[in-house]
Formats: structure tokens, C-alpha cells, sequence
């Protein structure tokens, strides 16, 4: 029943058409996301890819290229129909907090759609406990951390229902804790419910959480590929100024330390077990 | 000083005033701010008065705290008191001391007005103090609503107000940082002549405005994304529940209306 | 120059309803030219310690010491422009602090409010954007457009331009990418080691407190807790835990590594490279031994 999500056709999009010395921000791009997949989109800053999220959502839409979303192509008439349908997590917590309080927060996209105060009741509640943030419920949002507003704009996101979610740079600002609660949040999503996921990120540890990874470097789609394969780029990753999750890098500064290590690792649990067999074996 | 004033803040609580619907306590506010002009003798004042002081014990408010934090309006109430008792020369002549004479009319007028002044500070602190400013902005909002019709943007004012507030507390705290920031590179708010003070004054404004126009474009952003387009077909979450208690508040301020009048000279 | 915390207590909003408790009793010595690093939890105070570093904020009991100057909570302070250059603070997010028409004048903002001639402001300008590794002809430009990772290297800059002789790192690297981050922690290294600053780092980051720091000062709940070396710190994995906090990640595999071979590293790993290195001289001699 894989149905596809969102796609894109061959987008360029270039902030001003008239500059003939302007690189396009994002390059001939094509790509496609199915239904109940994690993706992570992940570039340095100026990759390109905040402005995909833009086009993702119809705040921009493309010069060349189609983009699709839900099976409808991106446009004037579609635009609000696709939105009601998804749900986005931005990067400055403060700046996407519209109500007074949590709760008014998190019915705000139902109060634009019309929905019926005795659901929004109800839906407020079940997207406030997804997120387990039912105990804050009343509180105001400067009384709240960093990672509990992005849980806030996640419930937010889930009271409509939505078939997709886009976190863009959605943990970029928040300390280590906060960065925790927020991908624990999505995590626990995935297992209950299958949501899509885009999360657009340039921290790979995150992104190795994902199921597929795809590359931007000053543009263009660099590559595509699960995180295994992706990695496996190695040097060429660390010189777009991203950076190899945790273990992959141990891996390789063993390697450079004369340890004969054979596979590439993606967590510390397998990095340790070679080096035991490893070292076993000798 | 500016941290113990409580003009104008909440705090939360749970008497009956609290609990009355933010219309009921705005009319009522609005009614009573009318009523008062009835009174115009000693008898009437001092039921003001007393009924004042009635909402303020029903509200559970601590008078100790309401007339501490109110300190800075008291300096204008006594002001105000001595301008009359000095500059009102009708009456009997009570007291004299070189230039200075003081009249029977000087002190009734003294007296009268700052009870008149005293009430209506007491009964606007009691509607902010125990109505969260968001509520507030609800009753206005739907108090406002006829005027839809002659295409006063009711909906957009509410949502502005109920914005600016939820965003209080962030600018502050970025004035703070700013503030601090520049006082960490040499700048010197505080002190020095005029002339200096103002130059000091930009580098703390131009950051401040550069962040909250980069706030109203995110915050801009994420509204829309969020399928804001206006007023037009929303839905409210939360609701006004007018109950029998607010009908019975207006009750009470007709019932003084008449009493005021049965005492009027 | 040395920073000494004796007795510290600070409460924001005193003696008023709204009064809260930031730092009680806090002792805490910097000595001139070290390199410590403050951790601990969201909400520890670390960033309330900070701000007495310049006497931004005087404490409500207690004394700071910085350098000779004495700020004792209770006696007015005046003039503490010398403070304030002697002890620079790079704020989280510096670039908000941005304000002026170019690049080359914001840099010069500092240095400017303390005395500095115009034509050694402007000295210190050019050399410090080529330091900092920012684009040719930036001086010229206005902040505003510059790309958010060049505008925190200005702020930077901006900064480092009054040459104070103590350096407080308040989250100096939260936002950037990986890149920007490494390169912005090694310049503040090197600058701690070549203009022999004394260098005060405030972070989240175990793993650039272990790097970076040759002290370590952990914040819990108002009180600065232990201070110490960071093999000392990052070794004790049950006191980071009671104070909610992790040791490096490079500390963790190593833990892991030990139990799961039975081999042992004789060190402390701070380090990804520290613990390859580590490992690999570990094996060779452990097989060599079988």
C-alpha cells in the first residue's frame, strides 16, 4: 500500500530570476518519499535545503520543475488543501508559538480550519499526551524549555492529522537534552502511528536515525541512499562541513591507528563487538 | 520598584471574580467607571467605597498587596488631594498660615475626588489582576463583535493584542541579553550626559527591532503554514461562558446605581 | 588575570513576590590563564556565574574577585568599564548583539567605549576578520547580509577587538554546523594559548569541555559542586549521573571497550584521537601478551 507522499520533478528554484550571476538555490532535484518512510534531508547551512522545505509547503513554489504533494501538484489552488494535510516544526521554538498558552497553541491550525470546538477538545488532548505534554497544558510558553515548545508545535503539527511531518532544523537550537525529548517525541510517533517523516537537519547522528538520507551540497542532490550508504562517503561528507555520526568516525581514526577493522560501523554497540572479535581473533 | 508594581498584571486565582466571564467584568468595569459620576455627597462616597472594597475582598486579592504595589498611583492620589485642598477656595475659610489657606470646600473636594480616584484604580487593577490578559482580549473581542458589520477589523485587533502579549515576555527577556551584550563591550546606558545616553541608546534598539522583524516574519510563516487566512470560517477553542453569576454582577451595579441616586443630594 | 567566586549567592527580583534563587553559596576559583570549563544541567546557574565573571550582575551575598577589583555584594560599584574590558563575554548567539552600519564599525564599537584611538581600533579590525577567516572586503559591508555563521564571527570579532586578558565562552558554537563549530572552538584554542588568555568556557558540550579544558566546574542547582581536571571529572561517571550530566562520548566507548575486552587503556581517553590511538596500542600489546 505504498502510495507516494511528495515528490520532486526536476526543481530549480533561484530567489532572483533577473541576476543572471545567482546560483540557483536549489538545482534540478528530484526525489520521492512513499508513505510511512523517515527521511532525512540533510546539507551544511546554504546547501539548499531550507529553501526545499519552502517549496515543500508552497511558500515558494518552483521556477522549472513540478513539485507534488499528496498526488496534487503544488499550486495557488492546491496549496491550502495540501497544508491542512501537513504538519511542520520549524527551528527558532519562540517564533512558531502563536497561542497564550499550550493548549491554544496547539488548536490553532484546528481553529483556522473550522473544526468544531467539541473535537478540537478532544484532538488538543490526544495530540498534547503524543507528545506528553498534557501536564503543561495551561502553562505559558515562556515558562516552558526549548524542547517542550518544539513537543508544543509537534502536537500542534498531530491535532490535524496530519499524513506528513517536516521538522526543518527543528533541534538546531535546542541543548542536548531538549535535542533528546524532541527525536525520543518522533521516535515513539513512528512506532505508534507510521507517520512520514521529513526531518531536515545537518546533524547526521540524527539523520542516521532515519531510513533513507538524502544529500545537499550547494544545490543539487549529491546523493541519496539509506544511512549505511550514505555514510560510506566518508571524506567527502566531512568536506561539505557535515560530519560523520559518532562511531563512523571512531572507525576510521581506528583505522588510521592501525586497527584492520573490516566493516563500517553506524552505532557503538558494533564498533565495540568487532573490536572484540577482533581482538579475539589475534 | 518597576518589579513590585502590579498595575496592569495577573495573578492567577480562583474566587468568584475570577471565575465571571471577562465580558461580565469589562461591562461591569465600564458601568461602574459611569457609575461613579452619580455620587456627589458624603453618603455617596462612602458606599463607593465600601462596595469597592466589597469586589476587593471577594476577589481575594490581599488589599496589603494591592496598596503596595499601587504605591506609585498613591503619590499621584495625594497630589491630587493637595491641588484641590489648596487651589479650591469656596466655603468657609478652616485653616490659614501665611499664603497658605485652606477651605471647608477645598477638603469636602479634596476627599471626594480622591475616594473617586481610589475606586477606580481599585476596581480596574481587581478586572486585570484576576483576568488573565488573553481572556481579556476574548471579551473585547466579542464585546467588539457588532461592530463587525461596519467593517471594523474586530478579529484582526484581537488576534494583534493576543499576539503583542504572548510576546511580551520574549522581547523583554531579549532587551535583557542585548543590554547586557553591550554593556559587556564598553556601552554605557546608565549614566553620563544626555547626548551620551541617547547615542547609547541605538545599539540596543537597532538589535532589538532586527530580532522582533525576524519574529514577525517566522511567526508570520508558521501561522500560514498553519492555514491561517483570517478571520473568515475559524472556529474559536476557547469558549465564553456566561453564567448566572455575571448576570447577577450587573444585577448588584443597577441595585447600586439606585442607591447612589436615593442618596444624591 | 584570576577570577575568584567566594561565597556567592544571587537572587533575581529580590524582596519581591516574584523573587527567584539563581546561586547560592557558589566558590569557585579561576586561575589566571586556564582554560575551565563550566557544565551542567538547563537552569544550573552556569549562565547566572557567568554573568559575574564582569560584574554584569553583582552578587547578593558574597564577594568576586576579578583581578585586584573587589565586588562585594551590598557596596555600590562604580566604574567597572575597566572590569568590562578586562573580562570580554561572547554571549550565546552573539550575532543578536549586531547593530551598526558596517562590519568595520561594529567591530570598532567596543574598543571605542574604552579609550581605544580610532586608527588601533580599525588595526585590530582588519587583522581580526582575516583571523577569524572571513571573506575579503566584509569590513565594508553591513552585517544584515552577511550569512548567519559569518555574522557570529563578527560578533566575535567584536569581542576579541578590546583584547581583554580574560575570555568568557558563553555556548559560543549553538546553531552552527559541524564545520563551523570545529574551526570556532580551535580558534578559540589557539588564541587561549598564543595571547595567553585566560579562558572561561560555558557549555553543554561534554566532549569540547574534555578537549578544550584543562579545569572543569560542574553547576547543580544553584551550587557549583566539584571542580577539578577533566580526567578527574570525566572519570567519576557516578557524580556526572547524580548531577544529571554524561561523560563524553569518547569516555562511554571507552568504558564499553574495557568491560566487553577486559583490556585496559591505562588512561583516561578525553579524545576521539586520544582513544584510537589508545586502543590500538592496547590491542597490540594485549596480543602481543597472549
Amino acid at each position: 500500500m505504498n502510495t507516494e507522499i511528495l515528490s520532486f520533478e526536476n526543481v530549480t528554484f533561484t530567489y532572483n530570476t533577473e541576476d543572471e550571476t545567482m546560483r540557483p538555490a536549489v538545482e534540478n532535484v528530484t526525489f520521492s518519499i512513499e508513505s510511512g518512510e523517515w527521511i532525512a534531508l540533510v546539507g551544511h547551512n546554504g546547501s539548499g535545503k531550507s529553501t526545499m522545505a519552502k517549496l515543500m509547503n508552497g511558500l515558494l513554489f518552483p521556477n522549472e520543475g513540478k513539485v507534488k504533494v499528496f498526488g496534487h501538484t503544488m499550486s495557488e489552488e492546491t496549496l491550502w488543501d495540501i497544508r491542512s494535510q501537513m504538519g511542520m516544526v520549524f527551528q527558532n521554538p519562540d517564533n512558531q508559538f502563536v497561542g497564550a498558552t499550550v493548549q491554544d497553541d496547539v488548536a490553532f491550525a484546528l481553529e483556522n480550519n473550522g473544526v468544531p470546538h467539541a473535537q478540537m477538545v478532544e484532538r488538543v488532548h490526544v495530540a498534547l499526551s503524543q507528545v506528553k505534554m498534557e501536564d503543561y497544558k495551561d502553562h505559558e510558553p515562556h515558562h516552558l524549555s526549548g524542547g517542550q515548545k518544539q513537543r508544543v508545535a509537534i502536537a500542534g503539527a498531530l491535532a490535524m492529522r496530519p499524513k506528513l511531518l517536516i521538522l526543518d532544523e527543528a533541534t538546531s537550537m535546542l541543548d542536548p537534552q531538549g535535542r533528546m525529548e524532541v527525536i525520543e517525541t518522533i521516535r515513539r510517533l513512528r512506532e505508534s502511528t507510521g507517520l512520514t517523516v521529513i526531518s531536515i537537519t545537518h546533524d547526521l547522528e540524527e539523520a542516521a536515525l532515519a531510513e533513507r538520507i538524502i544529500v545537499m551540497n550547494r544545490g543539487q542532490k549529491h546523493v541519496e541512499g539509506t544511512p549505511a550508504a550514505v555514510f560510506n562517503e566518508g571524506s567527502e561528507l566531512t568536506e561539505m562541513g557535515l560530519d560523520l555520526p559518532f562511531a563512523m568516525r571512531m572507525t576510521h581514526l581506528l583505522q588510521e591507528a592501525g586497527v584492520a577493522l573490516q566493516e563500517e560501523h553506524m552505532t557503538e554497540d558494533k564498533l565495540v563487538d568487532e573490536l572484540w572479535k577482533y581482538y579475539s581473533r589475534a | 520598584m518597576m518589579e513590585k508594581m502590579i498595575f496592569g498584571r495577573f495573578i492567577p486565582g480562583d474566587s468568584v471574580v475570577h471565575r465571571m466571564d471577562p465580558r461580565a467584568k469589562i461591562l461591569f468595569v465600564f458601568l461602574f467607571i459611569a457609575i461613579v459620576f452619580v455620587a456627589n455627597n458624603a453618603w455617596g462616597y462612602a458606599i463607593l467605597l465600601g462596595f469597592t472594597l466589597l469586589v476587593v475582598f471577594l476577589s481575594k486579592i490581599r488589599l496589603y498587596f494591592l496598596i503596595n504595589g499601587l504605591k506609585p498611583v498613591f503619590i499621584l492620589l495625594i497630589f491630587t488631594f493637595f491641588l484641590h485642598l489648596f487651589f479650591t477656595r469656596e466655603g468657609d475659610l478652616l485653616f490659614s498660615f501665611g499664603f497658605i489657606e485652606i477651605y471647608e470646600e477645598g477638603l469636602r473636594q479634596g476627599i471626594f475626588i480622591s475616594i473617586r480616584f481610589l475606586v477606580l484604580v481599585f476596581m480596574t487593577s481587581v478586572l486585570t489582576l484576576t483576568t488573565s490578559p488573553i481572556s481579556i482580549t476574548d471579551g473585547i473581542e466579542v464585546l467588539l463583535g457588532p461592530f463587525k458589520k461596519i467593517k471594523l477589523p474586530v478579529h484582526e485587533l484581537a488576534l494583534m493584542m493576543s499576539i503583542s502579549l504572548r510576546f511580551i515576555p520574549t522581547l523583554m527577556d531579549e532587551t535583557g541579553k542585548i543590554l547586557k551584550a553591550q554593556m559587556a563591550r564598553g556601552s554605557d546606558i546608565g549614566s553620563g550626559p544626555m547626548k551620551e545616553r541617547v547615542k547609547a541608546v541605538v545599539p540596543l534598539l537597532i538589535p532589538l527591532f532586527v530580532s522582533a522583524f525576524k519574529r514577525a516574519e517566522d511567526l508570520a510563516t508558521a501561522m500560514e503554514v498553519r492555514g491561517y487566512r483570517g478571520g473568515e470560517g475559524r472556529t474559536r477553542y476557547r469558549q465564553l461562558n456566561w453564567q448566572l453569576a455575571d448576570t447577577l454582577s450587573l444585577v448588584l451595579l443597577a441595585g447600586l446605581t439606585a442607591v447612589l441616586w436615593y442618596f444624591r443630594a | 588575570m584570576e577570577i575568584l567566586l567566594k561565597g556567592v549567592g544571587y537572587s533575581y527580583a529580590e524582596d519581591t513576590p516574584f523573587e527567584k534563587r539563581a546561586l547560592t553559596d557558589v566558590n569557585l576559583h579561576i586561575p589566571s590563564g586556564s582554560y575551565t570549563a563550566i557544565i551542567g544541567h538547563t537552569g544550573s546557574g552556569k549562565s547566572t556565574v557567568l554573568q559575574h565573571l564582569n560584574a554584569l550582575l553583582k552578587p547578593t551575598e558574597g564577594v568576586v574577585m576579578i583581578g585586584d577589583r573587589k565586588i562585594e555584594a551590598g557596596v555600590k560599584a562604580k566604574d567597572l568599564r575597566n572590569v568590562r574590558r578586562q573580562v570580554g563575554i561572547v554571549f550565546q548567539f552573539p550575532e543578536q548583539q549586531l547593530f551598526d552600519e558596517t562590519v568595520l564599525k561594529d567591530i570598532m564599537f567596543g574598543p571605542l567605549n574604552f579609550g581605544v584611538p580610532e586608527k588601533e581600533a580599525e588595526r585590530r579590525a582588519r587583522e581580526l576578520v582575516v583571523q577569524l577567516g572571513l571573506p575579503d572586503g566584509v569590513l565594508e559591508k553591513s552585517p544584515f547580509d552577511l550569512s548567519g555563521g559569518q555574522m557570529r564571527r563578527v560578533a566575535i570579532a567584536g569581542v576579541l577587538a578590546m583584547e581583554p586578558e580574560v575570555l568568557v565562552l558563553d555556548e559560543p558554537t549553538a546553531g552552527l554546523d559541524p564545520r563551523g563549530r570545529r574551526e570556532i572552538m580551535d580558534l578559540f584554542h589557539e588564541l587561549h594559548i598564543t595571547k595567553n588568555l585566560t579562558t572561561v568556557l560555558v557549555t553543554h558540550s561534554m566532549e569540547d569541555a574534555a578537549r578544550y579544558a584543562d579545569r572543569v566546574a560542574i553547576m547543580h542547582k544553584g551550587h557549583c559542586m566539584v571542580t577539578g581536571e577533566p580526567k578527574a571529572i570525566f572519570s567519576n561517571e557516578e557524580q556526572l549521573q547524580d548531577y544529571s550530566l554524561q561523560p563524553p562520548r569518547s569516555v562511554r566507548l571507552q568504558r564499553d571497550f574495557e568491560e566487553r575486552t577486559g583490556l585496559k587503556l591505562g588512561e583516561i581517553s578525553l579524545t576521539e584521537e586520544v582513544l584510537a590511538k589508545n586502543i590500538a596500542l592496547a590491542m597490540a600489546e594485549g596480543s602481543r601478551s597472549l
